[in-house]
């Protein structure tokens, strides 16, 4: 008996997958800035999942998949009706949320997906909650509608000007501070290189701030260790001690090292996946 | 006292009348071995057996009973095993331990029956652990594992938290009690450690399998990906109904040196390195989506069992250069004797006295040494064992790209932080009675490395077993 049964899906952009995938534990209990570990199949790694968002009602939760391997290629492919294999959690520290007054909440890419409840739940503990929403180009852009309905103001950028301001999610954070504007808070999520450099410049604009951190990981409850990140000097396990830690403490080089460890087998699975599927599709061929 | 005496005397005679010498257990050559992930002992044939239990002189008040843990009744199953009838040891063994099959291959019985055994006072100790094992394989084997009746349903429900061996313990005896037992695991797959930490050469899957399976015949349900404490709170386990709940969380948090480089690329964490190993399937990448980086030498740091599992594992799925660096001498292994006989053997090379001082890496943050200092041995320490002392200037380096740290694991977190009102150590251990596992929440019971620390397999079915007693007691005084 599959308990988590696709429900819906579409495509937010491109290789950007949005599910909503029964789990009425997962869906009652979660909260913000919480994740899930996924297992597709039998076969399958364990891949850990921000939580969208989450309807307890219906018992299902929002997941968004991008396209980076070929567990997550896989992933792109289930259909409604399909099913994850297993899903565990939530899991992971939910945001510290307090009333900090004027919020300056930054996504990079896909980033949007997990940084949306925070920015809801932020919004609900009564933030002033503003939002850069910053993409390469306009078809990689995710969620913007939520964030203009959940924020009091949404800035728009794109690296090749496709949508809203041309330039980086810095620059537009420069630019809405050089405006006069104060930020007691940054929550900024994304890439981990668009992470790092948009926690350098809070720093340097004295804007204090969690990001939501994206290591490998394994079981997600502590157990491996993995998942092991530096902030301010120390190691912390993200599955428990996190995701969320001090923007500026962050070593961020060591953690995109970290996440590069297995690109080389990463690329033999997805290969191999490929290879086969390849001979899969010319053996159907001259058999037609 | 006299009486005592007497029959010492008596049994005395008898051996040195006897006077066999133990009998081996065949095993796969090191080096067709370390080739593959098969277990490395073949266990005995039906004769071996039998000349095995022979050498049992069936003391009257026998010392290995109560040096189990749980108390099995060693003499009457060998006794048993002696006249030939393995199904009857089956069931004297299963009365008092669900997973005979398992202690039988994993337990230090060298420190436990064996240890106090008579016979191995002037000779060998009899082979209580290879005739467990031999019981629970031939039952297994023979499709005779049998289901004891069951009474009718008390209408009590039990939850248990963690399917390692002290779940799995509670499970199997609350379940024999006719209660209605819920068996919650945070991973995907049953049995904890069994199936997560402990190779496939030391003890096959299957087994695991097979003793999950009996426990879930006794009536136990498991219920997968369940974090209790997040996904479920221990007062929503109240309001659902449970009369009782049993935490077996485990020791499952890795520690660390706290050495410059450990977080270079190529580090793992010995729990780390065997779950990929073991529950995802790396040994098979890429057909399992789990990799693990190609090796061709790894060092491990430590000195335990767990230390031994890793180097053996890294030596079958890398075919590479394996160390194990340890910070005492060979006398003060905590690993098993047999589990070092058998990594020298596979050609790990030990590299005792040896302390860890840093990782080593290259600009992509790639392991590529590990820097160590020499050590001697100075006084004994509140362990008891001599206390290594650093040689000044002594240090080397080892070249390495991959370094396995397992130096033991502190309590998990997960279920204690999201549990406040549960009294907890200042190491994070929950706070439990020694004798019936209770804790400072009425009808919360604890027991294995979630309140002892990091300890062994049959030290968390001992604690198990003495919880599910009282919490047998417990909820029958409970009006439904």
């Amino acid at each position: 008996m599959p308990q988590h049964v696709i429900h819906s899906r579409r495509i937010l952009a491109e290789k950007v997958h949005e599910f909503w995938v029964e789990a009425p534990l997962i869906a009652r209990k979660r909260k913000a800035g919480q994740f899930v570990i996924v297992r597709m199949n039998d076969r399958g790694e364990r891949i850990p999942l921000t939580i969208a968002s989450g309807d307890a009602e219906r018992g299902l939760i929002r997941l968004i998949v991008q396209e980076a391997g070929k567990s997550t290629i896989e992933m792109g492919r289930l259909q409604v009706g399909d099913f994850f294999l297993d899903i565990a959690g939530p899991l992971g520290r939910p945001t510290h949320i307090e009333t900090w007054g004027n919020l300056i909440a930054v996504a990079g890419g896909v980033g949007a997906a997990p940084l949306l409840p925070i920015v809801e739940a932020a919004r609900a503990a009564g933030n002033r909650v503003h939002a850069i929403i910053g993409a390469r180009s306009e078809n990689l852009m995710i969620l913007a509608e939520e964030y203009a309905r959940h924020c009091h103001e949404v800035r728009l950028c794109s690296d090749d000007g496709s949508v809203g301001i041309k330039g980086l999610v810095t620059d537009c954070l420069r630019q809405w501070v050089s405006e006069g504007v104060q930020f007691n808070q940054s929550l900024i999520i994304g890439p981990v290189i668009m992470m790092r450099e948009t926690a350098k410049v809070a720093k340097e604009l004295g804007i204090p701030g969690q990001v939501s951190l994206n290591p490998i990981m394994i079981d997600g409850t502590g157990m491996c260790g993995a998942c092991r990140v530096s902030v301010n000097g120390k190691t912390k396990f993200a599955c428990v001690d996190g995701p969320e830690f001090d923007a500026w403490g962050v070593n961020f080089d060591e953690l995109i090292l970290r996440n590069r460890a297995y690109l080389r087998q990463e690329k033999i699975a997805l290969d191999t996946m490929m290879d086969h599927e390849c001979k899969i599709g010319l053996a159907t061929g001259v058999a037609q | 006292m006299t009486d005592a005496v007497e029959n010492q005397e008596k049994q005395e005679k008898r051996v040195s009348k006897k006077h066999l010498p133990r009998t081996p257990m065949r095993e796969q050559e090191a080096m067709e071995r370390v080739q593959n992930y098969e277990e490395v002992p073949f266990g005995y044939s039906e004769a071996e057996a039998i000349a095995e239990a022979e050498r049992c002189i069936i003391c009257k008040n026998p010392k290995c009973v109560t040096a189990c843990p749980v108390n099995i009744d060693i003499p009457s199953f060998i006794r048993e095993v002696r006249d030939g009838n393995f199904e009857a040891a089956a069931r004297i063994l299963k009365d008092t331990n669900s997973l005979p099959a398992v202690c039988g291959r994993v337990c230090p019985q060298e420190d436990q029956c064996e240890k106090v055994c008579i016979e191995g006072i002037k000779h060998d100790p009899v082979a209580v652990g290879n005739l467990e094992r031999f019981v629970a394989d031939w039952e297994r084997e023979h499709d005779k594992i049998s289901i004891p009746e069951i009474p009718p349903p008390t209408g009590y429900k039990i939850a248990i938290v963690g399917s390692g061996p002290a779940g799995l313990t509670v499970a199997g005896d609350m379940a024999k009690q006719g209660h209605d037992v819920t068996v919650f695991e945070a991973l995907h797959r049953p049995a904890g450690v069994l199936i997560y930490g402990i190779p496939e050469f030391r003890l096959p899957k299957l087994i695991v399998n097979a003793e999950v399976d009996y426990i879930r015949k006794l009536g136990a349900k498991f219920v997968m990906n369940t974090v209790v404490g997040v996904s479920i709170t221990l007062d929503e386990l109240f309001a659902e109904g449970y009369h009782a709940v049993f935490i077996g969380t485990g020791a499952g948090l890795p520690k660390f040196m706290n050495i410059p480089g450990e977080n270079l690329v190529g580090v793992y964490s010995a729990n780390e390195y065997l779950t990929r190993a073991n529950l995802m399937g790396a040994m098979r990448f890429p057909e399992y989506d789990t990799p693990m980086r190609p090796s061709q030498h790894t060092v491990v740091v430590g000195g335990g069992n767990t230390a031994m599992d890793s180097a053996r594992t890294a030596l079958r799925l890398q075919k590479c250069r394996v160390s194990l660096v340890y910070r005492r001498s060979l006398q003060e292994l905590p690993a098993r004797v047999e589990e070092v006989h058998h990594a020298e053997a596979e050609g790990i090379e030990m590299h005792l006295l040896n302390n860890p001082v840093a990782i080593l890496g290259n600009e992509q943050q790639e392991v590529t040494g590990i820097r160590c200092l020499r050590m001697e041995l100075g006084e004994p320490d509140a362990s008891g064992r001599r206390r290594p002392v650093e040689i000044k200037g002594s240090e080397f380096e080892l070249e390495c790209d991959t370094v396995i740290m397992a130096i033991g694991n502190d309590p998990n977190p997960v279920f204690t932080r999201a549990t406040p009102g549960l009294k907890v150590s200042k190491w994070g251990t929950i706070i439990a009675d020694e004798e019936t596992g209770a804790t400072s929440r009425p009808g919360v019971y604890a027991g294995g490395d979630i309140v002892s620390g990091a300890a062994t397999v049959i030290n968390a079915m001992g604690a198990g077993r003495k919880a599910a007693n009282a919490m047998d007691t417990y909820v029958r005084s409970l009006a439904i």
